[in-house]
């Protein structure tokens, strides 16, 4: 009833080709926007922030880096964990080799760094495709680990082997550390996620984008239309591990506080990743967020309803969730395969015809 | 001499492991074969296995809470053996019954969904704490090498190496030679063209995920007896799977040959390297040598040759 667009017309390419050419969906967008930027800084509080909003943002940013590549350009990775520990400590050397530049810029040439070490973990993606490939990723994910682990120039040779973030003040106002407000670090990592989510948008609608979705499709044939395998793919990995870069210098900075390589950046977190976009809906931005969101809370909502609700130890509680997390895995890949995305997508189909479907 | 003697102690040693390997990897290369599934729950499944024969042979399991008695080891492996394939029979009603015809991501991804599953219950139904399995597989070194020729070498794995002879006879018997066989062979070459030969596609599945199941179940033995049963025997899929690419996903001989090169490589590394980076470097070495391998043959050393046609 509410959902229609007829009557909408469009007298410009530019319009024709906006990001949501739909008024209502404009609407709803800027509303959401809205809201996170102007109601929730106001209204959050040490708990909100630091187990619900946060890890949903950093985890959806993660996602999309992992999108980009698996999603759109059709390279499976298992080494998401890996690169975000690239990202992580990138940002804590340069914090502390530059503690006077700012720290968005010192996020940003993290993102760079990993994007780097992610294009030399892409090359064997040129010869080795499919399964193959994602065995292969695993190579990073275990040789960065134990690197992070072994040197101690990259933990600054702290006895415990970790690392710990500096507090940071960003134009004056401090966003890490403990004595960081909520809304300040929840802003924060907003903005960074806001802008990076628009960029990459524009990216896989644009030239580069369909070129991996070209690679995606059938590599054989993208190339026999033009496209160039190597710059395609690599350009993929590049962008996708400079967000999961970003999204692990996040992690660690404001998130985590404090990270050892071993427990925060290991093979699980690789899989997590890949679940959030599995589930979310590979190909879709706003899969990442679904994805994230779905698996960030449900964890939360099962502890919670478990331990509080039926008081059950926590122990038991701990098996009970991962056994109902996996069968709600397969749940939803029988159900919709093609992930939440495609869940909403169908919803908003559906609206189109209600209340009257004839 | 002595040198000389050590690294061939190195070498059989890495040799025995990567026979414990290619068990796990072997599971793996079944499933793939018969069904395109890249089952990462492999290594739960040697885990549950254990687990399920710890509760048949102790005191403390629910078969004894239940029925006052333990089973012997005879009659404990063949009981364990039907669990597996009971497992097998819901797996394929409960999962990949739905799944057919979807991409191999998602099947995959519904794999880590399994293993997240069977973990969580077996800790549940088992208790997450390290039990001992011990169903009279010696232990210790053996001592006719050690006095004859002053070897080292665990009497463990020369009893894994024979059974993983064994099994590997077995199953190439049972591939090349029955009429089950010819049939997963048929399914593995062409789901559509072995439908259409009046080869029904769920009985094979059930078949296949047994047979991996069984050899999870001997999996599950070597490394429970070698190490316990405990949650860290479901992570030997880790190290399966560079086994697995180095050997080819659809190659049975490859997962042997590659489980022994990685186990040798491995273990040579760990020897000869390992000091000079500060040790510790079994993890990722494994993959790094499987890569190696892939850059000149993308299919693994006898992997099917990969044809693109657009």
């Amino acid at each position: 009833m509410f959902y229609r667009e007829n009557g909408q017309f469009k007298s410009s390419y530019s319009a024709d080709q906006a990001i949501f050419p739909i008024a209502q969906d404009r609407v709803f967008v800027i509303g959401i926007l809205l809201v996170a930027f102007c109601v929730v800084p106001f209204v959050i509080n040490e708990y909100w922030a630091n187990a619900i909003l946060i890890p949903l943002l950093v985890y959806a940013l993660a996602g999309l880096g992992l999108n980009i590549l698996t999603g759109y350009c059709g390279q499976v990775s298992l080494g998401t964990g890996a690169f975000m520990a690239v990202g992580a400590y990138a940002s804590f050397k340069l914090v502390g080799f530059f503690p006077e530049v700012n720290y968005l810029i010192l996020i940003f040439v993290s993102g760079l760094v990993t994007a780097a070490v992610g294009v030399v973990f892409g090359l064997p993606s040129l010869r080795i495709k499919g399964f193959y490939l994602a065995v292969a990723t695993l190579a990073a994910q275990f040789f960065l680990i134990w690197l992070f682990n072994k040197v101690g120039w990259f933990y600054d040779h702290s006895p415990t082997g970790m690392i710990t973030v500096r507090p940071i003040d960003f134009f004056g106002v401090r966003v890490t550390g403990p004595e960081a407000t909520p809304a300040a670090k929840y802003l924060f990592t907003l903005a960074i996620i806001a802008t990076l989510t628009l960029t990459a948008k524009n990216i896989v609608r644009g030239r580069v984008g369909r070129s991996w979705m070209a690679i995606r499709d059938m590599d054989i044939a993208a190339e026999l239309i033009g496209i160039k395998p190597l710059q395609a793919k690599l350009s993929a990995f590049a962008v996708s591990s400079f967000y999961i870069g970003v999204a692990g210098a996040l992690y660690f900075g404001v998130y985590l506080g404090s990270a050892e390589p071993l427990e925060a950046f290991d093979i699980n977190q690789s899989f997590y990743v890949l679940f959030i976009i599995i589930i979310g809906g590979l190909g879709s931005i706003l899969g990442a967020f679904l994805g994230a969101a779905f698996i960030v809370l449900l964890p939360i909502l099962m502890k919670n309803l478990m331990v509080g609700g039926f008081g059950v130890a926590s122990g038991t509680a701990g098996h009970v969730e991962i056994l109902l997390l996996g069968a709600l895995i397969i749940f939803f890949l029988i159900v919709e395969p093609h992930g939440l995305a495609r869940l909403w997508q169908i919803t908003k189909e559906k609206l189109r015809l209600w209340p009257f479907p004839h | 001499m002595a040198f000389d003697l050590f690294l061939l102690e190195v070498v059989i040693s890495g040799l025995m492991t990567g026979v414990m390997y290619a068990l796990v990897a072997l599971g793996f290369v079944l499933i793939f074969k018969a069904s395109g599934v890249f089952n990462f729950a492999q290594g739960v499944l040697a885990l549950f296995a254990a687990l399920a024969l710890y509760d048949f042979l102790a005191e403390d399991g629910w078969f004894f809470a239940v029925f006052g008695f333990t089973l012997p080891v005879w009659l404990a492996i063949p009981a364990t053996a039907l669990i597996m394939i009971l497992l097998a029979w819901v797996i394929e009603r409960a999962v990949l019954r739905f799944l057919v015809k979807q991409e191999e991501i998602i099947l995959f991804m519904a794999t880590i969904g399994l293993a997240f599953v069977l973990e969580g219950l077996g800790d549940l139904l088992f208790g997450s704490d390290v039990k001992p399995l011990d169903i009279g597989i010696p232990q210790g070194a053996s001592d006719w090498l050690l006095d004859n020729f002053n070897l080292y070498v665990e009497k463990l794995e020369i009893v894994a190496a024979a059974t993983a002879a064994v099994l590997v006879t077995a199953l190439a018997i049972f591939f090349q030679k029955t009429r089950v066989g010819r049939a997963l062979r048929a399914v593995a070459d062409d789901h559509q063209a072995a439908l259409s030969v009046g080869i029904s596609l769920d009985k094979i599945w059930v078949i296949v995920w047994s047979v991996s199941g069984i050899v999870a179940l001997v999996a599950g033995i070597m490394w429970g007896s070698k190490s316990g049963v405990q949650f860290s025997l479901s992570l030997i899929a880790l190290k399966a799977l560079p086994v697995l690419i180095l050997g080819g996903f659809t190659s049975v001989p490859g997962a042997i040959v590659g489980g022994l090169i990685i186990g040798v490589g491995e273990k040579v590394a760990e020897v000869y390297v390992g000091p000079l980076v500060g040790g510790a470097i079994e993890n990722w070495f494994a993959y790094v040598l499987a890569l190696g391998f892939l850059l000149f043959r993308p299919q693994g050393l006898f992997g099917e040759r990969i044809i693109e046609r657009v």
